[in-house]
């Protein structure tokens, strides 16, 4: 078959691609976990419920093995003509991903296992969801970066389907997957007319070709535009946002948190790296896409979150309002390139933590009042002080209030923006500013209710925290306070990054 | 090569793909539509692969044709989960949460 086809492509002779196992590491880890729990699945049925989740839990923290080895070793690494690449900034993503995962899995174990769901499948799939994303942060390539993209979402739609019986669960599958799969379509058209207009699939060549040009030809100006508006839709970003608020009001809880936090941070670190490696050549095109879909997407979110009475809804708004913050440093990409993409990864490292943290309270919440509306926040800290404290920070982090995470991550957003130093980053430094002003009314108004209104009918049955939800909730709000209060060079050790074109 | 046909069959196609998806409102159909996207990428991989003499268009396109099949293996899934407890795949009829 290869000896028919070589010859019509003039092809040279195949040659075995070296491969450093080291490097695919995490990657292999994750994947012979989750063909294991699988297999176990299929063998064992129903005797597997138990040890579903604790597999779980230890295929993930047999996953940072690798990455903190690779992170201690500190070399770059590059495969397969530089369309794998290891740098600290994808380690630092992996990371990010494989923690976030972890956490999820501790909020799963007690829904999912006292709801009666499918237990050893959900597993096996929130694990293929994360090795999409931690291949995703490796991808330098179309091809990889769309199978990365497939192989993180196509799980991801199963989960929010999860509740087989419930028409709302129901309806947040449906509408995740069908913007999804519109938007990674679209998002393929895109990079198909790259593919073209360069002759590679690998983004460094994609940006020698695009860069070349004096000026942009129009298969160029389309194949970027579409690749950003489909990345745009995993984002969340306004005005491509529509299934966020169903999607997540819908789905499990677990999942609802799996999704805002693991899923979009992948969508961002696609867009990085599409940004950063790709077209940073024609920052011309890019910037003031980026810049529209920034301001855009905070305005609107802030704007819609106030009206919210659901807090999974209002969580949803805020989440696309927080996508504007990350997106504004990518408006000035061509500009600072290193201080942009500090200021973005930071943001998201930050973001998965406090995010995380809030979708816990929700669930910790639920276990009693089995609703998410404010309303049933009122009165919180009478019957549930630790939690309201949890909650307060994580809501005043989104919100950005010193000392906590939050609000180092706008900081940094501030910084990068300024610093570029041209009249547009400077407006959208305004932009920042003011809707950080309107996001602290709803997220003040929750801590409101919950410190000083009286509990509705006068319950003050306590809210019963499992352990292992209790150990998410300790890991988040620890890591949300450290962000804040740790100086800011140990923080930069971390999220300080440099990005490897590949080669 | 006659590149322009291809790429104008393509942008047809997918011009034809975006607008199932928005204006239809049975659920199969808008899973066709998207496949009509996804064929439309094809052909344009496939005609740049073969103008630039590179395998890179071709193995994307088995890639896409492989990765369409899983997606629509769950959509398709997800559409027979609302029939069977809706009896309807009307995608209008689908607006229990608003706001």
């Amino acid at each position: 078959m290869l000896a028919g086809i070589a010859p019509m492509f003039g092809a040279a002779e195949f040659v075995r691609p070296a491969i450093d196992w080291h490097a695919a590491a995490p990657e292999l880890t994750l994947l012979g976990f989750g063909a294991l729990i699988t297999m176990i699945d299929i063998g064992w049925l129903e005797r597997a419920r138990r040890i579903a989740a604790p597999l779980t839990s230890l295929a993930l923290l047999t996953t940072m093995v690798p990455i903190i080895t690779l992170a201690l070793d500190g070399n770059d690494r590059s495969m397969f003509n530089g369309g794998f690449v290891v740098d600290d900034y994808s380690l630092i993503m992996k990371a990010t991903f494989v923690l976030a995962g972890y956490v999820v899995v501790l909020m799963s174990t007690n829904y999912i296992a006292e709801g009666d769901y499918w237990e050893n499948e959900y597993y096996g799939l929130l694990l293929s969801s994360i090795l999409g994303m931690i291949l995703m942060a490796s991808a330098r390539d179309l091809i990889s970066i769309f199978v990365a993209l497939e192989l993180l979402s196509i799980p991801a739609y199963m989960l929010a389907t999860w509740r087989k019986r419930d028409l709302k669960s129901n309806e947040a599958g449906l509408k995740y997957y069908l913007m999804g799969v519109f938007a990674s379509a679209v998002m393929l058209y895109g990079m198909s007319l790259l593919y073209g207009s360069a002759g590679s699939t690998l983004l460094v060549d994609i940006n020698d070709a695009v860069s070349a040009l004096a000026s942009p030809s129009a298969v160029v100006v389309i194949g970027i535009i579409f690749v950003v508006v489909g990345f745009a839709f995993k984002v969340s970003a306004f005005p491509f946002h529509t299934w966020a608020p169903d999607a997540y009001e819908g789905s499990p809880t677990p999942v609802t948190a799996f999704i805002s936090v693991a899923s979009k941070a992948a969508g961002f670190v696609a867009l990085m790296n599409l940004l950063f490696v790709g077209f940073l050549g024609r920052d011309d095109i890019f910037e003031p896409l980026m810049w529209a879909l920034a301001a855009a997407s905070m305005t609107a979110g802030n704007l819609m979150a106030l009206r919210q009475t659901n807090i999974v809804r209002l969580l949803a708004y805020s989440g696309v309002a927080q996508a504007g913050y990350m997106l504004a440093p990518l408006a000035v990409a061509g500009t600072v390139p290193d201080k942009a993409l500090t200021a973005s990864v930071t943001y998201l490292v930050i973001y998965a933590a406090m995010n995380l943290g809030a979708f816990a309270v929700v669930i910790a919440v639920a276990r009693k009042t089995r609703s998410a509306e404010i309303s049933d926040y009122r009165g919180l800290f009478h019957y549930a002080p630790g939690l309201t404290v949890a909650m307060t920070i994580f809501l005043f982090s989104l919100a950005g209030i010193p000392p906590l995470g939050g609000w180092l991550a706008k900081f940094r957003v501030m910084e990068a923006v300024i610093e570029a130093d041209t009249a547009s980053g400077l407006v959208l430094g305004i932009f920042v500013a003011v809707n950080s002003v309107i996001a602290l009314y709803y997220y003040a108004r929750i801590g409101f209710s919950m410190w000083a209104e009286d509990a509705p009918d006068g319950d003050l049955t306590p809210v019963n925290v499992p352990l292992s939800l209790g150990v998410a909730l300790a890991l988040t709000a620890v890591i949300t306070i450290a962000m804040g209060v740790v100086p800011g060079d140990v923080v930069g050790r971390f999220t300080e990054v440099s990005l490897l074109a590949g080669g | 090569m006659l590149l322009n046909q291809f790429l104008l069959l393509s942008a047809m196609l997918f011009c034809i793909g975006v607008y199932g998806v928005l204006a239809r409102k049975n659920g199969v159909l808008v899973l066709m539509s998207i496949e009509l996207i996804l064929n439309a990428v094809n052909i344009n991989l496939v005609a740049f692969g073969a103008l630039t003499d590179d395998v890179g268009g071709e193995v994307f396109a088995l890639f896409t044709i492989a990765v369409a099949a899983a997606e629509v293996g769950i959509g398709l899934a997800i559409v027979l989960l609302i029939y069977r407890n809706r009896r309807s795949i009307d995608l209008s009829e689908i607006d229990l949460m608003k706001g």
